[in-house]
């Protein structure tokens, strides 16, 4: 039905739809939970906080999973040289995303005070390090990361844990850490008691400024600081997945792709005006600002995958082993029945899960996590 | 391809990779049973209306919630694993494997995560009828998890519909259906749930036990034991008769690995026999005091009289044929690096493709296989062979707790419809003490299954030594220590939470009896 090059677009933009499928739906649980001592004073606002999150926030993770298994199975060459490479960041995240389901749900099946206190910091911090990793991980997909294949596409990576510590890829780190805060508060406003939701909109406020400072900060560095990498010689769109088969340069501008094709602005755009809606509508502490700040992620997401197209994954050390849209794809097969799949079910998957955030609509009150025993 | 994949990294990635999976493996056959065992008894409540039904549903879904939280916990660290320890595979056979993983995302998983948190949040907020739907939609999503989690681990058993690219150096689908229909992933599947039903059956039967001994919530755990009964019966008659399909689908495509479970050393003549006990001895190719059953093996593996079951050294002849096939694919490989429109190559290749995987046995010995020696071939075939003595034990012992299994629910069923459950001491504290089997089992499965396809990652393709990261093994020492204290705090964590609540049971979370109403209730003033 679609050739090679539109399914590898299509899988392109399937990738960045998961990834902003996961910022925006299981962002606002990481800000809470980073936030959950900053927003909660006492034991029950803390429950508040947690409630407004435990029953959608295993569903939201999927997204994760899913973006996974979806670089697994169409993108197999980005998820094992970026998981391998990075061992022991991602390792770091890997420990985050273990501590969250025991924590959520073992945290109030003890009434302790040091108990609680234990998991609350165990969520803070896992909160925290989820979305400042991401953050520095892209920030490096724009450096480029040390990995060569030999002939027989065996990648072998050739840099530690703290060459990913690059003042730009912190900065990156920070982008994304203060836009899930700032979503996470908006998520607050929205949900929870009028005493902790105000709470919030004051956190909210500072997150989205500082977001805002540091993602123009990372645009003008991107500009000026950082270059960019591009295709040379003739570009195979149709060609057979092996990264070997093409020349890459290292030296020319991030921003090409956006000279190439104009409308590439409105991602930013969307992040910027995103960011001024929040700060217009949390006030009112209502759904506007949510939507708001999704608007302000998916930007955010989309500014950087347009950015870095055609490329996946830049290679510093030998740039033609570089990952590319057009050359480290599954089959062509694969992709086919991978788009179908996910034609079934994605619209399935929104569908339900509108229905339960539709079932669990409504404020979560102090009244009522006193009232009802918590048994989650 | 020269190779310097330190032997350490190999060593520490697969120990930590059976570390992981076998410590994940003690919560998701749990999870796959009891959300069943909720399901039926909210059925029950939405047909009867009784509350006492819903009481069991709610206490019996705390334990599940803790038991899934652990099971979410550490399968995430399943799907990282494959990527940061080893790379290689998923390169070489992502576009094959990583296909029913994304599907089991898609269909089961997201569905799952989605219902959990309603399951417990939603007594208040939906209808009967709309929260036993939610139940039975969580039971079936995590069945159907397994489905492609199996389908995924059934093509590593058995790789059927795929082929070798030359042009992008990996695997790729040729055949979707004959991935997905996989007669050894169907086989798996079924036999996999089983298990995990009666794991389920067993947790639930033993716990109620222990009220009874203790003249505790009687009612309560008289209704969850018969529950128990029936599925676990069920179960585990399913779970040794698919166990037997298993082993049919494993002689026909793992031949290697149904001889070393066995210690079948020499093919016999057909029907062979069965070893029901023996010491296997590796050093002389034999096995000590063997106790042998005529005929059994042979029906068992071959479902005939006349078909032999191949031994081990005739197995390890037969790989030499086919490590010599998989060195003259190596070598056309290599040509059609070089030169990517060579016919002949092709045409060698396309003949050979199937042992390929065979000539990179021969990379834990030289660099270069078409370099190899009869004696490094030798050393290749060799290596072929699993570890008999574990294989050997793990499997009696696996298939005695089914036999187990079977006698123990038939006895409950029959107490049951007698309605004497409560009878007999014994019988209680045999229940009781039960409990640890169904894991002993699972975890025993898992080793015949997994460790017994080693020396391959994936059957007669990949080599599991060649599907490591390029990482150091200071990196994996570091993960696998922070495995090793993570898990172990959640362990006891898991472990305390678990006891604690069922030692608790119904009555001491004030889920059953029902506070009964004072005698003066209509002076009480009603709170709104």
């Amino acid at each position: 039905m679609f050739d090679y090059e539109t399914l590898r677009v299509i899988w392109w933009a399937l990738l960045g739809t998961l990834l902003i499928g996961f910022a925006v739906m299981d962002g606002f649980d990481f800000g809470v939970a980073a936030l959950l001592r900053v927003l909660g004073r006492t034991d029950d606002e803390r429950l508040v906080l947690l409630e407004t999150i435990e029953p959608t926030w295993e569903g939201n993770q999927v997204w994760f999973i899913l973006g996974g298994g979806a670089a697994f199975a169409a993108w197999p060459a980005l998820y094992a040289v970026s998981f391998s490479g990075m061992y022991l960041a991602i390792f770091l995240v890997l420990l985050a995303f273990i501590v969250r389901p025991v924590g959520f749900n073992f945290r109030s099946k003890i009434h302790d005070a040091r108990w609680r206190n234990l998991w609350d910091a165990v969520l803070t911090v896992s909160g925290i390090v989820v979305m400042l990793i991401s953050g520095v991980a892209f920030g490096n997909l724009f450096l480029g990361v040390p990995f060569r294949f030999d002939g027989n596409l065996r990648m072998t990576w050739h840099g530690g844990f703290f060459d990913l510590l690059h003042p730009f890829a912190l900065v990156a780190g920070l982008v994304s850490l203060t836009m899930l805060l700032a979503h996470g508060t908006c998520w607050v406003a929205y949900k929870a008691d009028q005493t902790i939701a105000d709470r919030a909109v004051r956190v909210g406020r500072w997150a989205t400024l500082a977001y805002v400072v540091f993602y123009v900060l990372a645009g003008i560095w991107l500009a000026y600081g950082v270059a960019g990498y591009a295709i040379v010689g003739p570009v195979v769109t149709n060609g057979v997945s092996n990264p070997l088969y093409k020349e890459v340069a290292h030296g020319s501008s991030w921003f090409a792709s956006y000279m190439q094709y104009p409308w590439f602005w409105l991602a930013p755009v969307l992040g910027v005006l995103g960011a001024i809606g929040v700060q217009l509508s949390i006030g009112k502490k209502g759904l506007a600002c949510f939507i708001w700040s999704s608007a302000m992620v998916a930007g955010t997401i989309l500014s950087a995958g347009f950015a870095l197209f055609p490329f996946l994954l830049p290679s510093s050390i030998d740039p033609r082993s570089s990952l590319t849209v057009w050359d480290a794809s599954s089959s062509k097969g694969t992709l086919g029945v991978m788009l179908g799949a996910t034609a079934v079910f994605l619209p399935i998957i929104i569908i339900y899960t509108s229905w339960v955030f539709r079932v669990l609509r409504g404020r979560v009150t102090l009244e009522h996590v006193r009232q009802s025993g918590h048994m989650y | 391809m020269t190779m310097s994949i330190a032997p350490d990294v190999v060593t520490l990635s697969r120990l930590q990779f059976a570390l992981t999976a076998l410590y994940h493996f003690l919560f998701v056959p749990l999870t796959l049973g009891l959300v069943w065992m909720l399901a039926i008894m909210e059925a029950v409540y939405v047909m009867t209306g009784r509350e006492v039904w819903k009481r069991m549903v709610q206490f019996w879904g705390v334990l599940f919630g803790i038991n899934f939280a652990m099971g979410v916990a550490t399968g995430v660290t399943m799907e990282f694993q494959f990527g940061m320890n080893w790379a290689y595979y998923a390169h070489y056979v992502g576009d094959v494997f990583g296909t029913p993983l994304a599907i089991e995302g898609l269909m089961a998983f997201f569905l799952e995560g989605t219902l959990v948190g309603l399951f417990f949040m939603g007594w208040n907020r939906l209808s009967r009828v709309a929260h036993s739907l939610v139940t039975w939609f969580l039971a079936l999503a995590t069945s159907l998890s397994a489905l492609w989690i199996l389908i995924a681990n059934g093509w590593m058993q058995n790789p059927v519909g795929s082929a070798f690219n030359p042009e992008t150096m990996r695997m790729e689908v040729t055949s979707f259906s004959e991935v997905f229909f996989n007669p050894v992933a169907q086989a798996k599947f079924v036999h996999t749930v089983s298990a995990g039903y009666v794991m389920g059956s067993v947790f639930v039967l033993s716990i109620s036990a222990w009220y009874l001994l203790r003249g505790r919530n009687v009612d309560f755990a008289k209704r969850s034991m018969t529950v128990a009964a029936s599925f676990g019966l069920a179960a585990a008659l399913s779970v040794v008769v698919l166990g037997d399909e298993s082993g049919y689908a494993v002689s026909e495509n793992q031949k290697m690995k149904m001889a070393a479970i066995e210690a079948m050393w020499e093919t016999e003549p057909a029907p062979a026999s069965f070893t029901l006990f023996g010491l296997p001895d590796v050093e002389n190719k034999t096995t000590h005091y063997a106790i042998r059953i005529p005929w059994v093996m042979g029906l068992i593996g071959t479902r005939s009289i006349d078909k032999p079951i191949p031994g081990i050294t005739n197995l390890v002849e037969e790989t030499k044929g086919r490590i010599d096939n998989g060195i003259r694919a190596y070598d056309a490989m290599l040509v059609l690096r070089e030169d990517r429109n060579n016919a002949q190559a092709k045409a060698i290749l396309a003949a050979h493709d199937k042992d390929l995987g065979y000539a990179l046995l021969l990379k834990r010995f030289i660099d270069d296989p078409r370099h190899a020696t009869p004696a490094d071939i030798q050393k290749a075939a060799d290596s072929t062979i699993p570890n008999v003595p574990v294989l050997f034990w793990s499997f009696r012992i696996m298939v005695a707790c089914g036999f187990y299994f079977i006698a123990l629910f038939a006895y409950s069923f029959w107490q049951a419809s007698k309605r004497q459950l409560d009878k007999h001491r014994w019988y209680l504290k045999l229940a009781l003490w039960s409990l640890p089997l169904p894991w002993l089992a699972a975890e025993l499965g898992w080793i015949v299954a997994e460790y017994g396809r080693q020396p391959w990652a994936i059957e007669g393709v990949l080599p599991t030594a060649l599907g490591v990261s390029s990482v150091t093994a200071g990196q994996v020492w570091t993960s696998l220590g922070g495995f090793v204290l993570f898990y172990s705090a959640l362990a006891i964590i898991d472990a305390v939470l678990m006891l604690k609540f069922a030692r608790k049971g119904p009555d001491g979370l004030g889920l059953w009896p029902p506070a009964s109403p004072a005698p003066a209730a209509t002076t009480v003033p009603v709170q709104a």
